[in-house]
């Protein structure tokens, strides 16, 4: 794209600056919508965290440390690092599944490839919630899985197969794959087929060709993906309550239960605060990666 | 000179003397409705520069792709140095392949391209950092071996890929249209060099192009694709002189053609007479005469084989082209002149070749 901007001549500089401006105004509903309801109310709540709460809810505004040291509190501590150990159980497994489809898709004629993209997302067209449920049938004692298991004589007692950990990363990863799968299908389908092929004529076998062409080359996809399923993972309320029945408490219960319950709304906002913290600087590491790896104009 | 080319020996003698290096064999293949290879078989002997020459949709890049193991061919044989080609998955030939798009690998260096195959080949890397240096040195590019290709112009690009695949010595390089991303200036410097690096290294090239000059100007010999058939393999001069069907005439250079009946010494053409000229191979019934217009002379009216008005002239520097109408013929016929011609537009001008210069030819466009 800065080559597109760079390349015009420099005669042309009045319209270059006004397409600029036209470019910019682009942008206004956009920005206007999410600072509005967005940012502010973000900020606001982020306000709260050097701030005492009411004895009925609300904030009062008296200066604390108090919340930052309740949030690093071995208990809460405790809690973050499980959220992160699920979430991040959720993200790999999701790129063990999503790699390999998003490959296949890619690979496909133009025609299925469509039809394919859209049962991905078919999913996404039945309320989250509707679907989280669906899995409590699928994984109860009484659920399809346990008795089809029993029906054809794996087992002979219900395998506890809901409200574990295990569920709770199976109905992460069942949430978001397709988040995981399309940023990896944008990646794969870019890259040039022939640059597998000149690996392949230089004499690697084919697991060294993906290795050392299409893997790096695919990187800032896998890492897309992985921030697309590691960000809602990790503040996922929903999940964990549905399957994990309440016994696996993540970060975005906890966050959810100082609003809501607790009221308790400057600890509520000092967890989300690290849960941001945490974030940012993911998307700081992905996004120094894609640009070592990035392969379009000069850096 | 005049006829040289007509008691030419036949090339299949010249080459069949010595063992192939490439011996393709009835191989066919076909994409759905479309027949892409359609049985052929050619011969390319060692240090030979090859090229496969065609219209795009010839099957010329397909057939590439066959040797190089991306395509199956359907039925045929591939041997390479007498070792079946076909049996071997494409990471094990003996071969390396030249992309049209180059394929350099975005996310490493200049050096780290080339070393690619030596490192696959898990040869030492004392060794593998000697030969990657002697080969950027070959193609000009020791200076730029840190940079990563989309730092490098298009010429710089195209040696990369060529010393990428140069450094494996491989017993047989194919080059698909080598230097169609390249413009006019660097192509024909490019060319040279190829021809001059193919020498030095002694590798066997098979080139794909689609631009005729390109292929005479550096193949020894050269086949003719159309349709997923070979329309003839021969030297370039060769295929100029004696094309083997009416497409490789037309194909390669410019001619001046005449449609008509065999008839003994020539061709008989409908309202044009007998036109001199030596058939190649059994051509009977319906055929084209085929002239070149540098062999085509002009004359004073009254004399020659045809008559005609002069509706243009052209200079090109060296030499000047002047286009006759002949009353009968649709298309002007072009004949070249050395130097800046005399003929004025409308003179009425006579046509006149020997047989030696015209050949008759069977087949169609």
């Amino acid at each position: 794209m800065t080559d597109l901007i760079s390349s015009t001549p420099t005669g042309r500089g009045a319209v270059e600056r006004s397409s600029r401006w036209e470019r910019a105004a682009l942008l206004v509903p956009g920005l206007g919508y999410v600072s509005a309801f967005m940012a502010v109310p973000v900020l606001l709540v982020l306000s709260y965290v050097f701030f005492q709460r009411g004895r009925f809810g609300g904030v009062v505004y008296e200066f604390t440390w108090d919340n930052f040291a309740r949030a690093f509190s071995p208990t809460y501590r405790a809690v973050l690092v499980d959220s992160l150990v699920i979430a991040g159980a959720a993200t790999v497994l999701a790129l063990l599944i999503g790699y390999p489809v998003a490959y296949a898709i890619a690979m496909l004629p133009d025609r299925l490839r469509t039809i394919a993209l859209v049962l991905v997302v078919i999913p996404f067209w039945t309320n989250f919630l509707v679907r989280t449920y669906a899995w409590i049938v699928l994984l109860s004692n009484e659920g399809l899985v346990n008795r089809s298991l029993e029906r054809i004589g794996v087992i002979e007692d219900p395998l506890t197969l809901l409200y574990t950990r295990g569920a709770v990363v199976v109905g992460l990863v069942y949430a978001y794959l397709p988040l995981m799968i399309l940023p990896l299908y944008a990646s794969i389908s870019k890259l040039d087929p022939e640059l597998r092929e000149a690996a392949t004529n230089l004499g690697a076998s084919r697991f060294k060709a993906f290795r050392t062409v299409t893997w790096p080359l695919t990187l800032p996809g896998v890492l897309t993906g992985c921030i697309f399923v590691f960000v809602p993972s990790l503040g996922n309320f929903i999940v964990p309550e549905l399957l994990g029945g309440g016994k696996f408490v993540m970060v975005g219960n906890v966050v959810r239960d100082q609003f809501l319950k607790a009221r308790d709304w400057p600890f509520g906002a000092t967890l989300a605060l690290v849960l941001i913290v945490v974030l940012v600087a993911l998307f700081f590491v992905q996004s120094r990666v894609s640009r070592r790896l990035s392969t379009g104009g000069p850096s | 000179m005049s006829d040289t080319h007509v008691t030419t020996p036949d090339v299949e003698q010249t080459t069949g003397a010595m063992e192939p290096l490439v011996d393709i064999r009835h191989v066919s293949r076909r994409f759905g409705a479309v027949t892409a290879l359609d049985d052929v078989s050619l011969t390319i002997a060692e240090n030979e520069f090859f090229a496969l020459l065609g219209p795009s949709g010839c099957g010329k890049t397909t057939l590439l792709r066959a040797i190089a193991g991306f395509e199956r061919p359907d039925s045929g044989e591939m041997l390479l140095g007498g070792q079946d080609l076909v049996a071997l998955p494409p990471h094990r030939r003996p071969l390396n392949l030249m992309f049209q798009s180059y394929a350099l690998f975005p996310h490493m260096t200049v050096e780290a391209n080339v070393s690619y195959g030596l490192e696959q080949e898990k040869l030492p890397k004392q060794e593998i950092r000697q030969r990657v240096g002697e080969v950027l040195e070959t193609v000009g590019l020791s200076t730029t071996a840190k940079r990563r290709p989309h730092q490098l112009s298009g010429g710089q690009r195209q040696r990369v890929a060529l010393a990428r695949a140069v450094v494996k010595r491989p017993k047989l390089l194919l080059l698909d249209e080598p230097l169609s991303a390249l413009d006019r200036k660097v192509r024909s410097q490019m060319q040279l060099e190829l021809k001059r690096l193919q020498q030095e290294v002694g590798i066997t090239f098979v080139v794909v192009t689609h631009d005729q000059e390109e292929a005479m100007s550096m193949a020894d010999r050269l086949a003719v694709l159309a349709h997923g058939r070979v329309q003839q393999v021969a030297t370039p001069v060769e295929t100029y002189r004696r094309p083997a069907n009416l497409f490789v005439a037309d194909f390669i250079g410019d001619s001046n053609r005449f449609a008509g009946r065999v008839v003994d010494g020539g061709l008989h053409v409908p309202d044009v007479g007998l036109l001199p000229g030596h058939p190649v191979g059994d051509v009977t019934g319906d055929a084209h005469l085929v002239v070149r217009p540098e062999e085509t002379r002009l004359g004073a009216p009254g004399a020659g084989l045809m008559e005609g008005q002069v509706v243009e002239t052209q200079f090109f520097g060296g030499v000047s082209t002047v286009a006759v109408d002949v009353p009968g013929h649709a298309d002007p016929v072009l004949c070249a002149v050395s130097g800046v011609s005399t003929v004025e537009r409308g003179a009425t001008v006579s046509l006149h070749w020997t047989a030696d210069a015209a050949v008759v030819v069977g087949g169609s466009l």
